[in-house]
């Protein structure tokens, strides 16, 4: 079997699974049944300073498929609304309780540097592992000058995080908000100021939907909204990118990454792990599943690296950036081609619909003679552009596939590419 | 009622037939003819709206006799836009919630389905999600007008599927229209033809009635054609007529015995188990076979077996390849406890008394020329062997439409031979005489018929 420990900053964790701040993770009770389930660690919901704040009622609303499968969360819970030493207590407490598994505290607080010194004198009374700054609560807290306010400002990410290290000697993890136009930006900040690791993404601005009949949105408070923080699946690929565009940027490379956004299988996970993240965090899929699904996260990622004779999370981080790159370095000489297999294929025309319609006319189809309603869809090969999107809305899978069209050929990206003016030209 | 035709119950002597009503205890009536495909709720129509793939040129809509857009009105279930997937129906369809209900869809759309394939294996279940659509339409009428009134009055003879489609489509095009009928009610097979708890609630007349909403539509119930009234006199009295008379004729076995107590036809004890409003005072053998192999046959078998019957056997001549009962209304009788043999050709009724106590049958194995000679015990024998259209109908009038092997000739437009003159339903129709293939030939023939209206050819 694989080994799936994980030592991040020098945390130990039996697996990478953390469960990520949120709601799951505000009580001792609550950590104790997600250690009990088998959680490799815990950042504690975000501490504050007395009082703590208020919450309204009610918190989330979904974006849903029509079939009922939760796509999306949309939340506009505050941090803790315990008081401070509750927290602390409780946080002492279950790190006694379970030595073996990561404890991380989240935290925010104004942005003073004594407010920032004092909670962390009291954190690291507890004995937890480290600290995750939060950065990006996009809702509630930058109204009052916390959370993203902090980190969609790349100085004042640098000015609070150094004040952190310089007060603590516990690992100091800057957690990310992805509600800006560059990520990379951010991660500088962090990593300029000392930070030991960044964690990404936190939600997402959104509104889930409106409600058409009262004119407010889902999960609105009586008859008013605001827009809340958006997380669950939908938000994986938006996650996945910014993890990556950090982990191939010249500043940014190498800083430690916790990947967190929409992680709902172990597949996900193992995809973060790729992109170079030293361990993932996980929410939505605890608040949907249960702390169940871990057995599930541990073991799918288990099998599969059994499968490709990984025996430890190092044996892959890291090993999908390789490949990312700028669109100018893409080979413009690689070509596919779409490929039906008249074996597979159940004749829904959903593939010829596409092409026909919104591509490049490359899919033909004929009746089949004497066979009902029987047709056959065929690809015309001058015309594919290898786009993929027949692939996409094919319903079954392994149908169609993209065949290379010309193996062998010259990598000719459009930096050197004659059609470019600003080719150097031999 | 029939119940009291025959003066005899459940008798002593071992030859005596078992017939008598109030076989299974008062609870369990309701329970046996309920809805046997209940309506979806609105969960289950969007998981299974969220199923269907949105096929190009789709092949369930080519396999509609009616040409329901069927991935639209899915489509619009799925987004929650239950009028505009009603609205989809109706405009093709107007029976679209008896259909959804009786239509074999297994040989029809749900036949064409592309889920069929693997990796599925099953079909979009668009006949459920038809009804869901119907049954939730929000409005308190049909979503249909009436043109301009033309002044034209069309005659159309048959209140049954076709003949109330093509009344509605005439009725929309601002025609005046009488529907002429035999029977008490409206409705035709669809009100008697069809297995109690395949159509419940009344659900027939209450469609109906939504139909006939949108006015220009008179009844003259009770009248028979040929009888009351003649096709000739209802030339001379309206711009156009249409028949769809049905097949009113029933077929018999020519077998001696056959005129013994206790020989049915299955379309009498069908259109009973309609009408009563008591199904325990229907009056039941412990024995029963049913000869034949089509969709009337399951029908009374698995009613009559329902309702406490020891043993149905349904008996056919052929082999079950040559049965047109569905494959899944074949898989029906046998859950309900009906015994199907195949390759078995009656010979003779066996009586007693002059009431029946059994079938002669020879009955072969496979492909062999030598049949065995077998007798099966009953109480009572329903023949389901299909009807043919009664002649006398038009026998009296001067000018007849052709009729070929006993039914109307027409043409692609349902015209007859006859100007003036169209014809549905099926008493033109060769094939499985459908509820759905009905309602094209009249939604065909009243497109016609406005046509020789408004141009006079």
């Amino acid at each position: 079997m694989a080994d799936l420990s994980c030592s991040f900053l020098g945390i130990e964790s039996p697996n990478p699974f953390w469960l990520a701040s949120a709601p799951p993770t505000d009580k001792a009770l609550n950590v104790y049944r997600a250690f009990e389930a088998g959680w490799g660690g815990a950042v504690w919901k975000t501490l504050g300073e007395d009082p703590p704040p208020v919450n309204v009622c009610s918190r989330y609303s979904a974006h849903k498929s029509s079939s009922g499968e939760v796509i999306g969360i949309n939340n506009v819970e505050l941090i803790t609304d315990r008081p401070l030493s509750v927290n602390l207590s409780e946080i002492r407490q279950t790190k006694k309780d379970w030595p073996d598994r990561a404890l991380i505290v989240s935290l925010m607080v104004p942005c003073e540097k004594k407010s920032w010194q004092d909670i962390l004198k009291q954190v690291e009374d507890t004995g937890c592992d480290g600290v995750e700054l939060n950065f990006g609560c996009p809702h509630g807290m930058p109204e009052r000058g916390m959370g993203a306010a902090v980190g969609q400002v790349p100085e004042y990410i640098e000015m609070v995080t150094q004040w952190c290290k310089e007060s603590t000697d516990l690992p100091v993890i800057v957690k990310l908000t992805p509600n800006i136009t560059n990520i990379t930006l951010s991660a500088s900040a962090a990593k300029r100021a000392g930070a030991d690791a960044v964690s990404l993404i936190n939600t997402i601005n959104s509104i889930t939907g409106i409600d058409l009949d009262s004119m407010t949105a889902l999960g609105a408070v009586g008859d008013k909204y605001t827009s809340g923080g958006y997380c669950g699946s939908a938000v994986k690929p938006i996650a996945l990118n910014m993890v990556g565009q950090i982990g191939r940027h010249p500043e940014t490379a190498g800083i430690p990454v916790s990947g967190i956004g929409g992680i709902s299988n172990w597949h996900d996970a193992a995809e973060f792990i790729a992109l170079g993240a030293g361990n993932v965090q996980v929410c939505t899929a605890a608040m949907l599943n249960g702390f169940k699904v871990i057995s599930d996260l541990t073991d799918g990622l288990s099998q599969w690296m059994d499968s490709k004779g990984y025996k430890a999370l190092n044996d892959f981080r890291g090993r999908a950036l390789a490949g990312l790159t700028d669109w100018k370095y893409l080979d413009l000489n690689y070509k596919t081609v779409a490929h039906i297999n008249q074996e597979l294929c159940i004749q829904c025309g959903r593939c010829f619909a596409a092409c026909e319609d919104t591509e490049h006319q490359a899919i033909s189809v004929k009746p089949l003679s004497g066979e009902g309603w029987e047709r056959r869809f065929e690809v015309q090969k001058e015309q594919c552009v290898g786009c993929n999107l027949c692939q996409i809305t094919c319903p079954v899978n392994n149908c169609i596939s993209m065949v290379r069209g010309n193996e062998g050929s010259e990598y000719l990206p459009w930096v050197r590419h004659p059609a470019n003016p600003l080719t150097e030209k031999p | 009622m029939w119940v009291h035709m025959f003066g005899y119950f459940s008798a002593s002597g071992m030859n005596e037939p078992d017939i008598k009503c109030e076989r299974l205890a008062p609870s369990e009536y309701q329970k046996r003819f309920s809805d046997i495909k209940p309506a979806f709720n609105q969960n289950q129509a969007l998981v299974e709206s969220s199923r269907c793939l949105y096929c190009e040129a789709a092949p369930c809509v080519q396999a509609c006799p009616t040409h329901i857009n069927v991935p639209s009105f899915i489509h619009r279930i799925n987004t929650n836009n239950i009028d505009g997937a009603a609205k989809t129906i109706l405009e093709a369809n107007i029976f679209g919630g008896s259909c959804a209900r009786v239509c074999p869809t297994e040989i029809l759309c749900e036949k064409a389905c592309v889920r069929n394939f693997e990796p599925e294996c099953q079909p979009i279940q668009i006949g459920r999600l038809q009804r869901y659509a119907i049954d939730n339409f929000s409005q308190e009428q049909y979503p249909f007008q009436r043109a301009t009134p033309s002044g034209k009055k069309v005659a159309v003879v048959g209140a049954g599927p076709a003949g109330i489609s093509c009344a509605h489509g005439l009725a929309c095009m601002g025609h005046d229209v009488i529907i002429i009928d035999a029977g008490t009610k409206p409705g035709g097979l669809n009100e008697y033809g069809i297995a109690a708890y395949k159509l419940v609630d009344d659900y027939a007349q209450e469609e109906i009635e939504k139909i006939t909403e949108i006015g220009g539509i008179e009844w003259k119930l009770n009248t028979h054609l040929g009888l009351d009234i003649q096709l000739d006199t209802l030339r001379e009295q309206y711009d156009a007529v249409f028949l769809a008379i049905g097949l009113s004729d029933k077929r018999t076995l020519s077998l001696s015995g056959e005129e013994s107590a206790g020989v049915k036809h299955a379309v009498d004890d069908i259109a009973e188990l309609r009408r009563t409003e008591n199904l325990s005072q229907i009056s039941v053998g412990k024995r029963v076979v049913v000869i034949g192999g089509g969709n009337t046959a399951i029908d009374i078998a698995c009613q009559i077996k329902r309702l406490g019957a020891e043993t149905v056997v349904m008996v056919y001549r052929r082999s079950v390849e040559c049965m047109s009962a569905t494959w899944k209304e074949q898989k029906f009788a046998l859950l309900n406890g009906v015994e199907i043999r195949t390759n078995c050709q009656p010979v003779a009724i066996q009586h007693d008394s002059g009431k029946v106590t059994g079938l002669l049958l020879d009955q072969t194995v496979g492909n062999s020329d030598s049949a065995e000679r077998i007798s099966i015990d009953a109480d009572i024998i329903y023949r389901a062997i299909g009807q043919t259209m009664c002649c006398e109908h038009l026998a009296l009038d001067k000018e007849i439409p052709e009729i070929q092997n006993g039914r109307i000739t027409v043409d692609e437009q349902r015209r007859t031979t006859v100007k003036g003159v169209w014809a549905g339903g099926d008493c033109v129709d060769f094939g499985e005489n459908l509820t759905v293939q009905a309602v094209q030939h009249g939604k065909e023939a009243a497109a016609s018929i406005d046509r020789y209206l408004k141009t006079g050819g």
